[in-house]
């Protein structure tokens, strides 16, 4: 494998946040999710649930409901706006405000023609959706207590309404109240406290289900707005409920962490008199769950232990496949990482500020496996705490050391940082070029003289760094194709070539001398999650969310030989069935055939001088590798490499920085609310 | 092989109850439940064994209650035959021959005509292959009929009978294997199949062990090796089945059974607490815990009112639905070993074994009741597995019945044995033994083997011990407490050469002590306590030593370990003929001269028995099972039989039980006794309102009696009183003895039932009428059916004709007779109208 000086890093504290809101869209097959930071993230779900964009949040943003209408994203949140996102450059488009006080559920109606919000003050606000914006159009009866859960009536002529206590169903067209369905209080002692309606779910046969604080899931009939049924599910909340499009299964996510699937089905076997059966039961959260999806083939859920869980429905699944397989997600599938190669500093963002780290020392080298002494502790030198309200989207600090940059929805800030022993200090750059007000995706060159910003149109602005300032040199634009934001950016070694990788999943190759757009890479239907430009053959290597590789040669604009034999052969199974995306792709110096992937949980070093692996080989053989003389490990070893522990514990790898001979190993604590 | 035939092997008292589900009738009078070759049938509410159904020749296998008529049972046995028995009167109505053994039974009320059984796979025995298939019945008059359509619904099908069942109104039928769950639709004659896996990641084990399918909705609820139950819906669809999973068991879930409402399922398991899960509302559950030894089967009436459950401590638990248990019904209690030999209580006649840990049960054969343990030990036990605990290894009586002799022993693994021998004696009073002397150091070793002396005057026991010793004990007056209570003291302490005792054994007089040690047996004089003898016929350790009796008391059998038989004469002090065969068991049989032995050669055991003065079997019965025989009793029949047929004659005075390695207790039976107890159980006669008890048999004979003195001169009288004396007497019989009131109320309450009213007296010549002419209706029904019933049906006629002799004039013709019935009937029916109308 190569012999690597580790770093054990275990001070970047990164906290994900809990999980408050999930919206899946069922004609994208997107699934938007709501952090309690607020920030808001899409999934795809087709392709392995990879994390396509991110939206970061701001301070003072909580966000309560997400709502789909059409491809438009929609939230609204306890500081009483509705906001809706674009998309297509990651950002908050606008921000109206609802006049209703906190607003805690957002729902729209099928057709996409209407909103409506659940007000503090006890109304329903319904906004109709225009071409560009959301208008207000008017209140349904308002009630005395707040608006906890709305769900709309399938043909979007009614809505019911859970509030404290009781369930309300409004006929839109003449905004009053049809129905007051009364939610029993609990026994004994918590009969004194409120009931909860925390969700709601309106059927299109008319029945309401409910799920409440005492922990029951009810079923009333809209008709007569009786009680039909009820299933106790737990002792405490029911957080969340969610139907499945076919409305024969419903989900409920409970305080407990459990999730409980109720099914509609035939008491008697090919007769239609259906009735709601409670069935399985997942287990997979330590925390709250607050919310939950019922989606074509799984059941996606999420809370407070801010890990979303895709729980695979198998008897809605046609070919079992790792795509199928039950995957939880906890950090996000971006580097949060950057190092400065050649100083050993590392960067870590966080939500609302960015830490500096000098890396520890050690003398001498020891034998393989054996632990340095360490001359130097890891210092942490700087804490950048972000100006104003916006979350860091993306940061970036230079190889050099020198220079540190990043950028929230509005700005972007470039320090220069000025580092003497142990004297540290930092200058922020003040006259930037306007093009770099705000960027997708920050990168340096590997000399450290020019910054490169992805922005807007899927272009990427080049700025020139010096002792002076910050000088614009051009921007470079894609000859054609989408105008989805770039999320990848990879410069050369040489400092000749530059790609950029866009949601789209369109990879571009930029020429540096010249500044022209050089070529673009075939469209591959997955998307890239990582991709690096190899030091020495200029070959772009891509990994891909569903696990694919490809290499790619800049210069011959055709793939390698060694990819196509890849593609080919195809991989090992065990390499296409693991969950988590590659996060990042270095080369090795020492030895040009050696290529360093990692994700989540594994380092792979991909040999590509040694064979590859077919199906019948064994995948993981590092342990009987050592077991084995010289000769015999030649025939055995194949190119995939892979370290999923070290020194015996599990790795939590998140990243993977390179520099001279030195590969950092990052372990990050998961620490629920 | 003419033995063969009229001597056969038979299970017959103390056998498993709790094979098969118990089946509760249809109006819950009675439990029924496969005991041995016999069905039992028992009363759910005084839990007396009423009468069971004998005609099996092989081990009841499964019961089942007939769908198309609730006073018939299905019973299948593995001898090949499906029964269909009556059985409250207990008449064997028809069997069907199938041919092959059968395992398990299942009806349905859909397939009528039709039952479901399990065989045993065709091909190969070993493998475990059990096949499920459907047997048309065919329709004929005839007694023993041949069922020969087989169809079969599965191959592969598992071999515990709980992991098949019907589903709604027979429309499917599920049957799980190992971790596969297969449901069969009769219509569509197509299987869905579903499997688990075989562990998920926690480590749970989820094979099926066993299935209930709820009688009006499609589910089906399997219980699992993990002690899951999940809840199967949906299964017409290969990928959109759906099951939920609850989970209270903490071992495997042993049964499952839906109330027929279906609105509770009730499981049990080795827990021995009953779980009643309410159906449809998730984990609401009721439990009635600590019922015994581990639950096996469940079962429901009909109405749901009782619930039966089975134990593997041999027992049947009647429960009512409001979870309180009502009745026990108790076997014999056979444990993973019996310690002790088999003795029979000369007393009771009960045969005396090891039972409840710690305990000797008193299980009387001839009524084939658990009447009660004695404890032993007297210390609490726990019920912990490695624990090291006291446990009755011996026991002997005296041959009076008022001595019994125990040893106790602890710690059989370990270094340090401890061990008591008690002595009890039989206390008039309270009609049970009480503990007289506990000597705590009879010997330095363990104790082999011990022995009463059979003199009628002076009773004295002989204890051998692996210190090689053995020492005679003797009740003597204790000199120093001068109490009346008279306690046991060793009187003498014998060895010989210090070589290891092996066996004792005392001559029918009591005039000498023959022990045993190693190859050498040595006579005594348990007066004198002098030498007499030794006798030797190397080589071989002697392993049983018995006398012979009656005439043949000068013998002295012994048998060895290296398969020598020898028969000395005690006369001559030398042998009287010796053969070479294995004998694991001996048993002299003390009502006659008659000793038996098994033999254990090549894989079966064989039969001899023998008189001891001629060398010649008196009996053989080759392969009577298949295990080593270690433990036989001779039980003296209540009376003798009178076989005159030579092979059969051994059996008259007393019956041969022996226990298997695997804790079957078989006997032998006589075609002569088999066919007596055919005639008997047939001939019983039921009254409907009272179920069938020792006390109602007593009673009812003795009314019976009444009834003929009363006839001809009270005839009129008599018959309005009968239903009211028996409410009175039914109330009686079926109240439990200790919330009766006191005797003196029943007194006059019975007299008073007994004593003729005037309104009576008023009504009798209508009641009279009525049933004459139902009567009447019912002979012309008869006539309707065919000719060939006709012969029968004219002397139940005649039989009527005597009963009213002084009312009709006996020289009208019979037609005439008729026609005055008819005449009367049109009569007396509007006249009744009037007469109930006016006052």
């Amino acid at each position: 494998m190569g012999e690597f000086k580790v770093h054990r890093v275990r001070f970047f504290d990164y906290m994900p946040s809990g999980i408050r809101a999930l919206a899946f869209n069922q004609d994208t097959e997107r699934m938007a999710v709501a952090r309690m930071d607020g920030s808001v993230e899409v999934f795809h779900c087709s392709d392995r649930f990879f994390q396509e964009k991110i939206i970061p949040g701001r301070e003072q943003c909580g966000i309560e409901g997400l709502s789909w209408v059409g491809e438009r994203l929609f939230s609204a949140g306890l500081n009483g706006g509705i906001t809706e996102y674009d998309l297509t450059n990651q950002k908050v488009k606008y921000t109206i405000d609802a006049y209703g006080g906190p607003i805690w559920t957002i729902t729209g109606n099928q057709q996409g023609t209407h909103l409506a919000v659940g007000c503090e003050d006890g109304t329903v606000k319904l906004f109709e959706v225009n071409e560009d914006q959301i208008q207000f159009e008017r209140n349904l009866d308002r009630q005395k207590s707040r608006i906890i859960s709305l769900s709309w009536h399938p043909s979007g002529s009614k809505i019911a309404a859970g509030m404290m206590d009781m369930i309300q169903v409004f006929n839109v067209e003449t905004g009053h109240s049809i129905h007051r369905m009364l939610a029993d209080r609990g026994a004994g002692t918590s009969r004194s406290k409120e009931c909860v309606v925390w969700s709601v779910v309106y059927l299109s046969d008319g029945t309401i289900i409910t799920g409440d604080s005492v922990g029951m899931v009810k079923l009333w009939d809209d008709q007569t707005g009786t009680l039909i049924k009820s299933h106790n599910v737990t002792k405490c909340d029911v957080l969340a409920l969610s139907v499945s499009q076919n409305e024969d299964s419903l989900v409920a996510g409970t305080s407990e962490g459990i999730v409980v699937q109720f099914q509609f089905v035939s008491m008697v076997l090919e007769k239609d008199d259906k009735e709601w059966v409670r069935t399985r039961t997942f287990r997979n959260h330590t925390h709250d769950i607050r919310a939950v999806a019922e989606i074509t083939t799984a059941v996606v859920s999420g809370g407070m232990d801010a890990q979303l869980v895709v729980r695979p429905l198998l008897d809605k699944i046609e070919v079992r496949s790792a795509a199928s397989a039950l995957r939880k997600i906890h950090f996000p599938h971006r580097r949060l990482v950057s190092c400065a190669r050649k100083s050993g500093l590392m960067l870590f963002q966080y939500p609302g500020h960015l830490e500096l780290w000098r890396l520890g020392e050690s003398e001498g080298k020891g034998t393989p496996g054996s632990s340095l002494f360490v001359k130097r502790n890891p210092e942490k030198l700087l804490q950048l705490k972000v100006k104003g309200e916006d979350h860091i989207r993306c940061s970036a600090v230079s190889p050099c050391g020198g220079w540190i940059v990043y950028s929230t929805a509005s700005t972007l800030r470039l320090y220069r940082l000025h580092c003497d022993n142990n004297n540290i200090s930092i200058t922020k750059i003040s006259k930037l070029p306007k093009v770099l007000s705000s960027a997708n995706q920050l990168c340096f060159s590997s000399d450290s003289s020019h910054l490169f910003s992805a922005s807007a149109q899927s272009s990427v602005h080049i700025a020139s760094l010096s002792q002076s300032g910050c000088k614009f040199v051009g921007t470079l634009k894609p000859k054609s194709g989408s105008h989805q934001a770039i999320h990848l950016l990879a410069a050369s070694e040489d400092g000749k070539w530059l790609a950029s990788a866009n949601s789209d999943h369109e990879v571009h190759i930029y020429n540096l001398q010249t500044q022209k757009a050089h070529c673009t890479v075939p469209v591959y239907s997955s998307a890239v999650t990582a991709m690096g430009i190899h030091p020495a053959t200029n070959c772009l290597f891509m990994m891909h969310a569903d696990q694919q590789m490809f290499e790619y040669s800049i210069e011959q604009k055709q793939y390698t030989d060694w990819s196509r034999t890849v593609q080919r052969k195809g991989l090992h199974r065990f390499w296409v069935e693991r969950d988590t995306p590659c996060l990042n792709v270095m080369f090795n110096p020492q030895n040009p055939s050696h290529v360093i992937l990692h994700d989540m949980y594994m380092l792979c070093i991909i040999d590509q001088s040694l064979p590859l692996p077919d199906d019948k080989t064994q995948f993981y053989n590092q342990l009987t590798l050592k077991s084995l003389t010289e000769e015999q490990r030649k025939s055995q070893s194949h190119a995939f490499k892979v370290c999923k522990t070290f020194k015996d514990r599990p790795l939590h790898l998140y990243v993977c920085g390179l520099s001279e001979e030195v590969c950092f190993i990052k372990r990050l604590q998961i620490v629920p609310c | 092989m003419v033995e063969e035939s009229d001597v056969r092997v038979v299970r017959f008292g103390g056998s498993k109850i709790n094979l098969r589900p118990p089946i509760i009738s249809t109006d819950s009078r009675f439990v029924l439940c496969t005991s041995g070759d016999s069905v039992k049938v028992y009363s759910t509410r005084t839990e007396e064994w009423l009468h069971s159904l004998q005609g099996h020749t092989n081990q009841v296998t499964g019961i089942a209650l007939n769908p198309a008529n609730h006073l018939q049972v299905y019973s299948c046995s593995a001898d090949g035959t499906v029964k269909l028995w009556d059985f409250i009167d207990g008449i064997l109505i028809k069997t069907f021959i199938i041919g092959y053994p059968l395992f398990a039974i299942y009806v349905s009320e859909k397939h009528e005509g039709i039952v479901f059984l399990h065989i045993a796979m065709d091909t190969d025995s070993k493998k475990e292959g059990f096949q499920l298939v459907a047997v048309h019945l065919p329709k004929s008059a005839e007694q023993e009929v041949e069922a020969k359509e087989l169809s079969a619904v599965s191959s592969h099908i598992s071999p515990n009978p709980s992991c098949t069942a019907f589903g709604r109104e027979g429309q499917y039928i599920a049957f799980a294997r190992n971790l596969q769950l297969n449901v069969y639709f009769f219509r569509k004659q197509k299987t869905y199949s579903f499997s688990l896996k075989a562990t998920d990641k926690k480590g749970a084990k989820n094979a099926f062990t066993c299935i209930a399918c709820h009688p009006t909705d499609d589910c089906i609820a399997t219980g699992h090796e993990d002690g899951k139950i999940r809840l199967w819906r949906n299964f017409i669809h290969k990928k959109e089945y759906t099951y939920s999973t609850q989970h209270w068991h903490h071992n495997a879930v042993n049964t499952l059974c839906f109330t027929p409402e279906g609105t509770n399922l009730l499981s049990g398991g080795i827990e021995s607490v009953l779980v009643q899960w309410q159906y449809g509302t998730g984990n609401r559950k009721e439990f009635l815990p600590r019922l015994g030894g581990s639950i096996l089967h469940v079962s429901a009436s009909s109405d749901g009112q009782l619930f039966c459950t089975s134990h593997s401590d041999n027992k049947i638990t009647v429960i009512e639905s409001s979870f309180k248990v009502c009745g026990v019904i108790q076997g014999l209690v056979k444990g993973d070993a019996v310690l002790t030999d088999l003795m029979i209580d000369p007393r009771s006649k009960a045969l005396v074994l090891n039972g409840k840990p710690g305990h000797l049960q008193f299980y009387s054969l001839l009524r084939d009741k658990h009447l009660y343990n004695l404890d032993i030990v007297q210390q609490e036990y726990i019920y912990e597995a490695g624990l090291d605990q006291f446990e009755v290894v011996k026991a002997a009586f005296d041959i009076k019945g008022y001595w019994l002799a125990t040893v106790e022993e602890r710690g059989q693994k370990s270094a340090d044995l401890e061990f008591f021998l008690k002595l009890w004696s039989y206390d008039e009073r309270t009609q049970s033994f009480v503990l007289n002397t506990t000597i705590t150091a009879a010997h330095t070793d363990r104790i082999i083997s011990m022995c009463f002396s059979s003199s009628e005057e002076t009773t004295m026991l002989v204890t051998i011990a692996e210190d090689g010793q053995f020492k005679a004990w003797c009740q003597g007056v204790d000199a120093d407490t001068k109490q009346d209570q008279n306690f046991w003291s060793c009187d003498f302490v014998g060895s010989y050469h210090n070589l290891k005792p092996t066996n004792c054994s005392f001559s029918a007089d009591s005039s000498l002590l023959a022990v045993s040690f190693q190859e050498v047996i040595t006579i005594w004089s348990p007066d004198t306590w002098e030498l007499l003898t030794t006798l030797c016929q190397p080589p071989g350790v002697i392993r049983d030593l018995c006398f012979g009796r009656l005439s043949c008391s000068k013998y002295l059998i012994s048998t060895t370990t290296r398969n020598l038989l020898c028969c000395w004469n005690l006369l001559t002090c030398a042998l009287e003929w010796s053969t070479s065969v294995e004998v694991s068991k001996l048993q002299s049989d003390p009502l006659s001269e008659n000793v038996a032995a098994f033999s254990y050669q090549s894989k079966h055991t064989d039969l001899f028995v023998f008189k001891p003065n001629e060398p010649r079997p008196l009996f053989t019965h080759k392969n009577v099972c298949s295990e080593k025989i270690h433990r036989a009793v001779f039980v003296p029949r209540e009376e003798p039989l009178n076989n005159c047929d030579e092979s059969s004659q051994w059996l008259n005075r007393s019956q041969l039980y022996f226990l298997t390695q695997n804790m079957d207790l078989l006997t032998f039976s006589t075609a002569t006794e088999e066919d007596r107890m055919l005639s008997s159980s047939t001939r019983l006669v039921i009254d409907d309102s009272v179920a069938v008890t020792p006390f109602y048999l007593l009673l009812g004979k003795h009314r019976q009696q009444q009834q003929k003195l009363n006839t001809p001169s009270h005839q009129a009288a008599d018959r309005p009183q009968q239903p009211q004396g028996s409410v009175t007497i039914t109330e009686l019989l079926h109240t439990p003895a200790h919330v009766l009131p006191p005797a003196s109320v029943l007194c006059s309450m019975f007299v008073s039932s007994l004593l003729i009213s005037n309104t009576g007296v008023l009504q009798d010549p209508l009641r009279k009428e009525m049933e004459s002419s139902e009567q009447e209706m019912n002979s012309e029904k008869e006539e309707e059916d065919s000719e060939g019933e006709m012969e029968a049906c004219d002397s139940q006629q005649e039989l009527r004709v005597q009963g009213s002799v002084d009312e009709v004039t006996p020289k009208l013709s019979k037609a005439q007779e008729r026609e005055l019935k008819r005449v009367r009937k049109t009569d007396f029916s509007w006249m009744a109208g009037l007469i109930a109308s006016k006052p």
